[in-house]
């Protein structure tokens, strides 16, 4: 595991400082059904200037493997220009791009999630990446809002 | 949604914003318990709901909501005391149960350990959603948890050893025999967890990213990394740049090149711990070229960990980052 570059823990203090809190996540439950819900949250990423990338339906791959589950999906997004330059200019957020975000059915209802943009400050140090960090921040709560109000 | 503190709000869209999304917009439960069965609403007091709301239950998926008022904080509790017809109870938070802590821990290992563990961490799983079947909505409350010992009084612990809950698979005490001195006999035990439960810090002090350097060739590093998802026993789910669906077919930057992959069991058997997982989701490791170096990037999963207040699921993401661990090391020699 030498090789592994734990690139810094700058954060180290004040990420222990930091208490688990309810706004980690942002989450919402949709009264409409799960294709419903679905594609009110494609519109309201659109909405918000993003571009779909895809959609991972986590649910056929386990039932196709035997597994019971509900309906749950990844929806992937981003804006191309803007990930072009992050990718080059801050590579540390690969494995976090594309942005995305997951809804799995409960019931006759739905659930949609994903982490708050905000907990990235405190895993990254790099400079200019807080206003980035900020307008997603924005970006996601307008579309879970959207979602939420849906009945 | 999760907002902040909204002053003025009433108690329904109190709970609108910040419970509902767990605990059903009716208290049905999901990825939290159910609030809404009328045994639990009759055996617990408001000063429960308020220390739990305060508190909530670290490791537990709970979270500590200490951004509300007290106003905001009683407008929630009395919308959830619509739900029943009862007169709330009231407790006393200063009365002790007086027992052997010996002859408690006895009965309690002989009648509660089945449900709520050995040790009283509680049953396993979140709420209902994934977790267990939805007509045995109740997970078994973790009774060492510090945000428990802390809004339970003994009180209310009394009580509901003596009545059980109706609905749920917790029966009464006084049912199958026990005693009154029995039953605080068990309280004193269930105290006894107080000061053990180790402090929730999940994942904390690691990076967000595990990063290799390859000492191969972009191609070779790619294919090195497929022979070892393959001989990890994962399923090669998906390969593909990152922006592809983003940018025009034959413009994608064919230099960051993702590998999807799964343990379809290891990714059942987590979702039954938390089902949000999908922030993890799918595995993936990216195969990066950068200022003429070959990097192999995948996220912590520790370090993501800490979102989810789920000491259950911390340990499955242990067993993740070792496995990233171990694929990056391997296709990186």
């Amino acid at each position: 595991m030498k090789r592994i570059m734990l690139v810094c823990l700058w954060w180290l203090g004040i990420a222990c400082a930091s208490p688990v809190s309810a706004e980690d996540l942002f989450m919402a439950r949709s009264n409409q059904s799960f294709p419903e819900t679905m594609l009110a949250l494609q519109q309201a990423i659109r909405e918000q200037g993003y571009t779909i990338a895809r959609v991972q339906r986590v649910d056929i791959g386990l039932t196709t493997m035997g597994y019971q589950t509900d309906k749950y999906r990844i929806v992937f997004f981003g804006k191309p220009e803007e990930v072009k330059q992050l990718t080059a200019a801050y590579p540390r957020l690969i494995p976090y791009l594309p942005q995305k975000i997951s809804l799995y059915a409960e019931g006759e209802q739905t659930i949609v999630f994903t982490a708050n943009p905000a907990v990235f400050k405190t895993m990254y140090s790099e400079d200019g990446l807080t206003p980035v960090l900020d307008r997603w921040e924005r970006d996601l709560r307008a579309i879970i809002g959207a979602v939420n109000k849906l009945d | 949604m999760i907002f902040q503190s909204q002053a003025g709000a009433s108690g329904a869209a109190l709970y609108d914003a910040h419970c509902a999304v767990c605990h059903g917009e009716n208290g049905k439960g999901g990825v939290g318990v159910p609030l809404s069965l009328p045994s639990f609403l009759a055996g617990a007091d408001d000063d429960y709901f308020r220390k739990t709301i305060r508190l909530g239950r670290p490791g537990r998926v709970m979270p500590a909501f200490d951004q509300l008022s007290e106003d905001e904080v009683s407008a929630i509790i009395a919308h959830i005391r619509g739900w029943s017809e009862h007169e709330p109870v009231v407790f006393s938070s200063t009365w002790q149960a007086k027992g052997d802590v010996t002859h408690g821990g006895l009965l309690y290992q002989q009648y509660c350990a089945a449900c709520h563990g050995k040790h009283g961490e509680g049953g396993s799983g979140t709420g209902v959603t994934f977790s267990r079947p939805r007509d045995l909505p109740i997970i078994a409350p973790a009774l060492n948890n510090s945000g428990f010992q802390a809004a339970a009084s003994d009180q209310m612990i009394r009580q509901t050893l003596m009545h059980g809950r109706e609905g749920t698979p917790m029966g009464s005490f006084l049912e199958q025999g026990l005693s009154q001195q029995d039953i605080d006999d068990v309280i004193r035990y269930i105290r006894s967890f107080g000061g053990e439960q180790p402090e929730h810090k999940p994942g904390r002090s690691d990076d967000a990213v595990l990063v290799v350097e390859s000492s191969s060739s972009f191609e070779d590093t790619v294919e090195a990394l497929r022979q070892t998802i393959v001989g990890e026993n994962f399923r090669l789910i998906r390969e593909q740049s990152l922006d592809k669906g983003l940018v025009a077919e034959g413009h994608e930057n064919s230099k960051q090149h993702i590998i999807y992959f799964c343990n379809f069991s290891f990714l059942n058997k987590v979702l039954a711990i938390d089902p949000r997982v999908g922030m993890f989701l799918p595995c993936r490791v990216t195969v990066v070229e950068h200022e003429g170096k070959v990097l192999l990037m995948t996220i912590n999963p520790l370090r993501l960990s800490q979102l989810f207040n789920n000491a259950e699921l911390d340990k499955y993401c242990k067993e993740m980052l070792q496995l990233y661990e171990g694929l990056l090391e391997e296709a990186s020699l």
